[in-house]
C-alpha cells in the first residue's frame, strides 16, 4: 500500500533509522571526496538555492528541494547521535516539516511576530561519493544570522546533507544541521536552519 | 559543621533589602520590582537558591561511581558527583586557593578533581590529594580547611538529586510534601517506577526566572499563547472527530473536569487526567502527529493485540504539571530544570525521558516505545514552548514601564465556593485560575522576609540529614 507521508508516518522506523545513523558514521573520507567541478557545482548550487529560499521565506519553494520521504535534523549532541535513543533539537519527518511550515505561517505563532529576517552564507562544499552514483553526502559550513526581536543572533556549524538523484534531478533526503552549541541552550530557535 | 570554627562559620548577607516585601507582594498583586531589581535577584539567590532545596541532578546521569555531572545551585558552580564510595556529593566546582573552577567540562568519570592554574588537586570527596612543592608551605594540608566545599546537604527522592545550604530546612521529604503523591504517581507508570534521562531541548529566553515558575500550573494562557501549536496538531482533525493535543482547554475549561491543586512549599500540581480518557490506549489516542507514529503504532498493535493500548500510552505524554518549588517541573514525560543566569536571563532545560524496561512489561516493544517516545517529547519544546518563552521575554520588556507598579494574580479570588478544599487541606481550584500564583507568592515573601544562616561544609565525613 502507498502512504502519503504529508499525511502518515510509516517510513520512520528501525530500518530507516538504522539507515541514517550508517549514513552518517565515517562518511567524510579523504578518499571519497569527489573532485569532479561539476558534481561539486551541482551541490553547491543546491545548496545556494536552499539558502535563498530560506532567506525568502519561501517555505513551500524549499520544501519542494526535499523528495517526499525526507528529515530535517538538528541532533542536541555534537557527535549527532542516535535519534531513537536521544532527543534531538529538531527531528522532523515530512509532516513535522510540513507542520513547522504551517505554524510558521500562523500568525499566532508568537515566537515569529514580527517574522525573523535571516542571512545565510554556506561555504567549504565538500562533497563525498557513497557507493552508491545516485547518492551523495555533502559537508558545508553554514553562518546564518537572524534579526528577531530587535536584536541579531547568529546560528552556526556544519550543514550535512545526503542527497539522491531522482528523476533527473538532484534532491535532498537528509539535511543534518551540526550547530557548534547544539548542546547549549539556545535562545528563540523557530526559524528553519 | 568545619571543625576549624574560625573558617566559614557562616555567610554573611552580602546585600540586605531595601524593600520591605509587605510592600512588594499582596492577596491580588505583585509589584514589578520582584521581576526588575538586581539587588532582590542577589537576594534570591542566597535565600531561594541556597535557602530551600533546590534540584541539582538526577542519579541516572550518574550511575556509576566517580560519575560527574556539572549543575548549579543558584549561580555557584557545583559538581554532582558519585564519588569513590558511591556517596552522592554536590561539590563546589572552585578551587580552594584562588578560586579558579577545577572541572571543566559538563560530564564525565573522575576519581579526582586537579586544578588547571597551580596545580592543586582533590579527591572526589572533596579532600585535597596534593598541592605543587608542599615544601612552600608552612602547612601540611590536612586541615579540612583547604578541601573543596561542598553543599552540606545533599538528598535523593527517587532519583532526583536536590541540595540545600540551609541547616534549618526539613528534609527532603517532608519539604517536598503532597507533591511527592503526583510524583510517585508520574514515576509508578513505568516499568520499574523509573526512567533515565536521554538529553535534552535547551532553550533560555531573556526574563526573570519567576515568570517560569509563575507559568508552571497556568491553565489561562493555552489557548492563546499556544493557539498555533493547537491549530496544528489539529490541521488534519475532521469535523466531529476528537480533537488532538491540549484540546481540552478549548471553550470553558473551567467547567471541564480537570483542576489545580497547591500544595507546601510553592508546590502545585495540574491534573488534566480527568478531562481525558485514561482507559489503556486513551492516551495515545489523542496524540498529534510524530514521526515514525504509523510505523511503530501498527508494530506493536500487530505483536500486543489488547495489550498494545498501555504500551502506546508510555510513548504518549502524561496530561500532568508538577511543579517543584524552585526550579524543577514534571511535565507530560519531561523533566523541565530551570536555571536563573542573571536578573533577565534563564535557561530552561527540558531532559527527555526513556523507558527502562528491565521485566520486559512491554514485551518486547521497549525499544519502540523509546523510539517513538523521544519524537513525542520534541514536539512541545519545539512547537509551543517556544511561544511561551516569547511572551515571558515580553513581560520583561513591558514592565520596564517602571511607573506602571502592579502584575495582577487574582482570577479567581473573591469568588465563592469556586476555591476548594481536599481533605489533606490542600487548595484546589479551576485549572485557569490563578490560585496557585498567589499561593507560591506568599511562600516567596515568607523566604524572602528571612535571613537563612546558609553554611556549607569541608568536613568529608560529615553527614547531616
Ligand atoms: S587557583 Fe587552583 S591551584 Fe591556584
Ligand atoms: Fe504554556
Amino acid at each position: 500500500m502507498q502512504h502519503d507521508p504529508s499525511r502518515t508516518s510509516y517510513y520512520v522506523g528501525d530500518d530507516f533509522y538504522q539507515s541514517l545513523v550508517d549514513s552518517y558514521s565515517d562518511w567524510q573520507t579523504d578518499d571519497s571526496e569527489i573532485t569532479d567541478p561539476e558534481l561539486r557545482d551541482i551541490c553547491r548550487r543546491l545548496l545556494e538555492k536552499e539558502a535563498r529560499l530560506l532567506e525568502q521565506n519561501r517555505l513551500d519553494d524549499w520544501l519542494t528541494l526535499y523528495v517526499p520521504e525526507c528529515v530535517y535534523w538538528v541532533p542536541a549532541t555534537p557527535h549527532g547521535g542516535d535519534p531513537r535513543t536521544e532527543i534531538a533539537v529538531c527531528f522532523d519527518d515530512r509532516r513535522r516539516v510540513e507542520d513547522r511550515i504551517f505554524r510558521l505561517k500562523n500568525e499566532f505563532a508568537w515566537s515569529q511576530q514580527p517574522q525573523s529576517r535571516t542571512a545565510r552564507l554556506v561555504s567549504n562544499v565538500s562533497a563525498f561519493a557513497t557507493g552508491d552514483d545516485n547518492i551523495l553526502m555533502v559537508r558545508s559550513t553554514f553562518l546564518t544570522t537572524e534579526f528577531q526581536a530587535g536584536d541579531k543572533r547568529t546560528y552556526t556549524g556544519w550543514y550535512g546533507h545526503k542527497f539522491e538523484f531522482q528523476e533527473g534531478d538532484w534532491k535532498i533526503i537528509v539535511k543534518q544541521v551540526n550547530l557548534i552549541d547544539c548542546d547549549q541552550n539556545l535562545r528563540n530557535l523557530s526559524i528553519i536552519l | 559543621m568545619t571543625p576549624d570554627d574560625s573558617f566559614n562559620r557562616g555567610i554573611p548577607a552580602p546585600f540586605s533589602s531595601r524593600f520591605d516585601f509587605n510592600d512588594l507582594i499582596f492577596e491580588d498583586r505583585v509589584h514589578q520590582s520582584i521581576y526588575t531589581d538586581e539587588a532582590i535577584f542577589r537576594e534570591e539567590m542566597r535565600k531561594i537558591f541556597g535557602g530551600v532545596w533546590v534540584y541539582l541532578a538526577h542519579e541516572s546521569q550518574i550511575p556509576e561511581k566517580n560519575d560527574y555531572v556539572a549543575s548549579k545551585l543558584g549561580l555557584r558552580p557545583i559538581i554532582v558527583v558519585r564519588d569513590l564510595t558511591g556517596r552522592i556529593r554536590a561539590l563546589y566546582n572552585r578551587c580552594t586557593h584562588r578560586g579558579a573552577t577545577v572541572c571543566r567540562h559538563t560530564q564525565g568519570n573522575a576519581k579526582s578533581f586537579a586544578c588547571p592554574y597551580h596545580g592543586w588537586s582533590y579527591f572526589n570527596s572533596g579532600k585535597i590529594s596534593g598541592v605543587p612543592w608542599p615544601d612552600g608551605y608552612a602547612d601540611d594540608f590536612s586541615d579540612p580547611k583547604y578541601n573543596l566545599a561542598q553543599v552540606p546537604r545533599v538528598q535523593s527522592y527517587r532519583g532526583f538529586i536536590f541540595g540545600t545550604l540551609n541547616p534549618d530546612m526539613p528534609p527532603l521529604e517532608e519539604y517536598l510534601g503532597g507533591v511527592k503523591a503526583p510524583l510517585d504517581d508520574w514515576l509508578d507508570r513505568h516499568p520499574g517506577g523509573t526512567l533515565s534521562f536521554c538529553d535534552a531541548n535547551r532553550l533560555k529566553f531573556n526574563g526573570n526566572w519567576k515568570l517560569l515558575y509563575d507559568n508552571s500550573a497556568d491553565g489561562y494562557h493555552v489557548i492563546f499563547s499556544h493557539r498555533s501549536l493547537l491549530a496544528m496538531e489539529n490541521r488534519f482533525v475532521e469535523k466531529g472527530d476528537e480533537d488532538k493535543g491540549m484540546a481540552y482547554y478549548k471553550s470553558s475549561p473551567d467547567n471541564a473536569p480537570f483542576y489545580v491543586k497547591v500544595f507546601e512549599n510553592g508546590h502545585h500540581y495540574k491534573d488534566k487526567r480527568p478531562a481525558v480518557d485514561t482507559s489503556p490506549g486513551g492516551l495515545w489516542s489523542i496524540e498529534g502527529p510524530h514521526p515514525g507514529m504509523e510505523h511503530y503504532e501498527e508494530m506493536i498493535r500487530e505483536k500486543l493485540g489488547d495489550k498494545a493500548g498501555a504500551v502506546l500510552d508510555l510513548a504518549s505524554s502524561e496530561p500532568v504539571n508538577i511543579n517543584i518549588f524552585p526550579n524543577l517541573h514534571i511535565l507530560g514525560n519531561h523533566v523541565q530544570v530551570s536555571q536563573p543566569i542573571s536578573l533577565t536571563e534563564t535557561d530552561t532545560t527540558w531532559w527527555g525521558t526513556a523507558v527502562i524496561d528491565e521485566n520486559d512489561d512491554l514485551h518486547g516493544c521497549v525499544d519502540a516505545v523509546n523510539a517513538l517516545r523521544m519524537r513525542t517529547q520534541e514536539s512541545f519544546p519545539n512547537f509551543g514552548e517556544l511561544d511561551d518563552l516569547i511572551n515571558f521575554e515580553q513581560i520583561q520588556t513591558g514592565l520596564a514601564g517602571v511607573e506602571d507598579e502592579w502584575v495582577y494574580m487574582h482570577r479567581g479570588l473573591g469568588i465563592p465556593d469556586r476555591i476548594k478544599r481536599d481533605t489533606d487541606g490542600y487548595l484546589i481550584g479551576p485549572p485557569t485560575d490563578e490560585v496557585f500564583l498567589r499561593e507560591t507568592m506568599q511562600v516567596y515573601k515568607n523566604l524572602m522576609m528571612n535571613d537563612p544562616n546558609l553554611i556549607i561544609e569541608r568536613d568529608i565525613d560529615a553527614v547531616f540529614d
